[in-house]
């Protein structure tokens, strides 16, 4: 029998209320590279957080083999001293530290009573030379590009002498002569036997790197089948096969001719000078409901946070808002054109957890609540207390703080507070996240009541399923592009998958 | 037709509106009530004379007016160490110009503010526009303003002011005009009440019961004629504490009434979801420094007054005492929490400590050391109710 380099048997995840990992095996070659494809809230992380010990032994059932022994591991050190390394998404170098110190950091290099520099910078520069990174070590990290960060991340973890390799979606942030380096970079170390597993959404690359592509849905592995015999289409079929199991009160209504909003050529370009939305030209229609589909960091959310003027960075561009063309420089302007946008963290940009009910209710539209520039209490608590009554939020009263609330409470009342102005847009940026079946299904309810009012929505969602559900008309991002637009009839979750995963353009 | 509140499909239940339990504000009386029965105690009754309690409530007028402003640079997720400065150099001016350049009180009063304003500006512009952290640069400002106090008055104390100016920190407000203020406010405050109760129930909104809205009423009228007496057997009401409870009451209004104040705390709160919403941040943190500045200015006036003089030194380390009256108050200094009547109360306490404890005769080390405890101790307890 050939022993795996990494063999994780029936592993079983449970979360208060929710399995993510039910009964998952996971077997990867000694010096492949194995690609670990699902859509978002597959279970490719929770999988990950387990190998490498960031839920230790004993809170998971299964068992866990690097090269054929036995392994419980109880901390993420005792992971890394078996030679596992995982690179996530977030940077973890010390920005104001040099590359040599950040690749050194707690090594045994680093641990003598007097510390000698001029080896580490001599050590430091062997391993660079070996990756084929042209940068002085004495440079301080945080002067480096994200591309350039992620290989030092990826040197630091060979400098611990790292059998497996794990990058979770590695090049999301990444400009595409990076990629090509970091591509190159685990082609030789594919080379020099070290095992590496990595997690995309992008199956281009998979396709290109991968020598297998194990597919895991809803918490369960789906297939492990070596890379000759997969195509893209076969991927996206094996990531989506599901269901359309919950239910959608969708209802069938008249959508206006009228644009209510037009967006012509926007593109935005953040601070670091990364393009994160490319010539993105779309409608939206009174009373048309419009999703957006997308991997996580297909721009998405911040096509329309800028939109809505709160993006830090440059953009250029027409939006029309009723045929007219605006200017939108601050969220005080977007508000004024009758747009609202409800964030995806409800708790970060949404509600000021310390205020109550009422206080967040009337926040983006205290001038309804004012006479004479004097805030009028009464009137404050009538005007929460209507609306949130139209939202069926549930509260002991309406001076509870926001933060004790369930999160489908707390989406109330962040929907509450953008319906105080009476939008003519609202965008709803993952509306449903973290939020009950019940809940769900009211705030669906709204969406359905503010449409049949000629209300113009944007869903944003990562869940297939809702967008299918609920919208009249399917745009899919991927890269900062709009690479697909579907009518509801026509879209089905293959489609989508493959635009979002930039498989095919339209 | 029987209409029956239904709690499933309302939000409001009977419960809500009926007396909150605020722990904080509670313990806050509570720990005033043992301070005064323990200095009560141990100078035989001297402490709650008419003649200390009056001399008490002068004694932390300055430090009250400071309080009030920097409730709200707290609030507002900022902090100011300036002010002991601005404190320092506006009453300084005051004095140059009124015993130097011979100017009449009311233009010194005005110069005094605008000039107080203007430093608050000035700072303000940093952190709001410029985003320098309040903490570096009220630093910076509160070794600038008093170099520029030095300078100004070349080292020298400026002193004497005239008589116009003096009264300002050292007068009484009489007898018979002293209870018809009490008794007017008492009136507006049954006004007030009556009236937001009779425009609640007409928008079909829960009352809170008679006997707790008119009880609240109740117990502030007994301490507002209460105060009144004690005071009244003295001079008077000082006019310091008048002046005191004048911009308490507007910043009181201003916090809870107006969309400025609800901003401050909003931003306080949760800079990020305040600027999504449409609030300018900037505009509103500037005007939270100016008026930081102005308070100081006015804090300023009344160092001066009472003591008649002006001093390199004058206000030193005020900012500290206003931070800690804040704090203990139950401001929090993460921002979006905190009230100016906490404040009132913090500075309250501390300016006991310092009263009592000299009629006792306790070395002036010990009330530094006391206040400390008390600081450290009010913040553990404010935490620790929380968990």
């Amino acid at each position: 029998m050939e022993t795996y380099a990494l063999e994780m048997k029936g592993i079983t995840k449970e979360f208060p209320g929710v399995r993510a990992l039910d009964n998952v095996t996971f077997s990867v070659r000694k010096g492949e590279i194995h690609a670990l494809c699902g859509e978002n809230g597959a279970g490719k992380s929770t999988l990950m957080k387990v190998l490498s010990g960031v839920y230790p032994y004993g809170t998971y059932d299964g068992q866990i083999f690097i090269n054929g022994k036995e392994v419980q591991f109880k901390s993420i050190k005792e992971s890394q001293d078996a030679g596992v390394a995982i690179i996530y998404q977030e940077l973890a170098l010390v920005g104001e530290m040099s590359v040599a110190e950040n690749l050194f950091l707690n090594h045994d290099l680093m641990r003598t009573k007097i510390i000698n520099w001029n080896k580490i910078y001599a050590e430091a520069q062997k391993w660079l030379d070996q990756i084929g990174l042209n940068i002085d070590p004495q440079t301080k990290v945080n002067q480096l590009t994200v591309g350039k960060q992620q290989l030092i991340e990826i040197t630091k973890a060979l400098t611990k002498k790292t059998d497996i390799l794990i990058l979770d979606e590695p090049t999301a942030a990444l400009t595409e002569s990076d990629v090509e380096i970091l591509m190159k970079l685990l082609n030789d170390l594919r080379s020099n036997g070290v095992t590496c597993i990595y997690i995309s959404h992008k199956l281009g690359e998979v396709m290109s790197l991968a020598d297998t592509v194990t597919i895991l849905r809803d918490g369960q592995t789906i297939s492990t089948d070596p890379i000759d015999e997969l195509t893209e289409d076969k991927i996206v079929t094996k990531m989506v096969g599901r269901e359309l199991t919950e239910l959608f009160p969708y209802e069938p209504h008249k959508i206006s001719d009228e644009n209510i909003l037009e967006v012509r050529n926007y593109t935005s370009i953040d601070n670091t000078g990364k393009k994160n939305i490319d010539d993105v030209t779309f409608s939206l229609k009174k009373g048309e409901i419009l999703g957006f589909s997308g991997l996580m960091g297909a721009g998405r959310s911040e096509l329309f946070i800028s939109l809505f003027g709160s993006f830090k960075g440059k953009h250029t561009g027409k939006v029309l808002i009723d045929g007219k063309e605006t200017n939108i420089k601050k969220p005080a302007d977007a508000i004024k054109e009758g747009l609202a946008y409800v964030s995806e963290d409800r708790k970060r940009y949404g509600l000021v957890l310390g205020m109550d009910i009422t206080q967040n209710t009337t926040l983006a539209a205290l001038h309804k609540v004012m006479k004479l520039n004097v805030i009028d209490q009464a009137l404050e608590v009538k005007n929460a207390d209507e609306i949130t009554k139209r939202m069926k939020l549930k509260a002991p009263n309406l001076e509870a703080k926001v933060g004790q609330l369930s999160g489908g409470n707390q989406q109330k009342v962040v929907l509450s507070k953008w319906l105080m102005n009476d939008p003519k847009i609202l965008i709803l940026d993952e509306p449903t996240r973290g939020i009950d079946v019940g809940a769900k299904y009211e705030i669906y309810k709204i969406i359905n009541e503010l449409v049949e009012q000629g209300v113009g929505i944007v869903i944003i969602s990562s869940e297939l399923p809702e967008v299918l559900g609920m919208s009249d008309r399917i745009l899919v991002m991927s890269e900062g592009k709009i690479t697909g637009e579907f009518l509801r009839e026509e879209a089905t979750q293959e489609k989508i998958m493959m635009c979002a995963t930039g498989g095919r353009k339209k | 037709m029987n209409k029956q509140p239904s709690t499933a499909e309302g939000v409001q239940s009977e419960k809500g509106l009926s007396f909150k339990f605020d722990l904080q504000s509670y313990t806050l009386i509570i720990a005033l009530v043992l301070i005064a029965i323990i200095f009560g105690f141990f100078t035989g009754g001297e402490f709650l004379s008419s003649r200390n309690i009056s001399n008490l409530f002068t004694q932390m007028s300055v430090i009250a007016v400071l309080a009030i402003g920097m409730t709200l640079v707290i609030v507002a997720g900022h902090i100011d160490l300036s002010v002991g400065s601005i404190v320092g150099l506006t009453g300084g001016i005051a004095a140059i110009l009124q015993v130097w350049y011979d100017w009449n009180t009311f233009l010194v009063v005005i110069a005094a503010i605008v000039i107080g304003a203007v430093l608050g500006l000035w700072q303000g512009w940093w952190v709001a526009y410029r985003a320098v952290p309040a903490f570096i640069v009220t630093l910076g400002g509160m070794l600038i303003f008093r170099g520029i106090l030095i300078g100004l008055s070349k080292g020298q104390t400026v002193a004497p002011m005239d008589e116009s100016f003096k009264q300002i920190g050292n007068s009484y407000f009489p007898y018979v005009p002293g209870y018809i203020l009490a008794l007017v406010s008492i009136v507006l405050l049954v006004f007030f009440t009556a009236k937001n109760r009779q425009k609640r129930q007409g928008m079909g909104l829960l009352l809170a019961s008679p006997m707790i809205d008119y009880g609240k009423i109740a117990s502030y009228s007994f301490f507002i004629l209460l105060a009144t007496y004690m005071l009244n057997r003295y001079y008077g009401i000082p006019v310091p504490i008048l002046i005191v409870v004048l911009f308490a009451i507007i910043f009181i209004f201003i916090s809870s009434k107006t969309s400025f104040g609800r901003y401050v705390y909003a931003i306080g709160g949760n800079p990020e979801a305040a600027a999504l919403s449409g609030i300018n941040i900037k505009r509103n943190t500037l005007w939270v420094f100016i008026i930081m500045g102005a308070l100081s200015g006015i804090a300023g006036l009344l160092l001066t007054s009472r003591l008649n003089a002006a001093t390199v030194s004058a206000g030193n380390s005020y900012e500290l005492d206003a931070i800690a009256a804040c704090v203990i108050g139950g401001t929090s200094l993460m921002g979006g929490k905190g009230k100016i009547v906490g404040a009132l109360i913090g500075a309250l306490i501390m300016a006991s400590i310092d009263n009592g404890m000299s009629m006792m005769n306790i070395g002036a080390y010990w009330q530094y050391i006391v206040k400390g405890l008390i600081l450290i101790v009010a913040v553990w307890i404010d935490i620790s109710s929380k968990k």
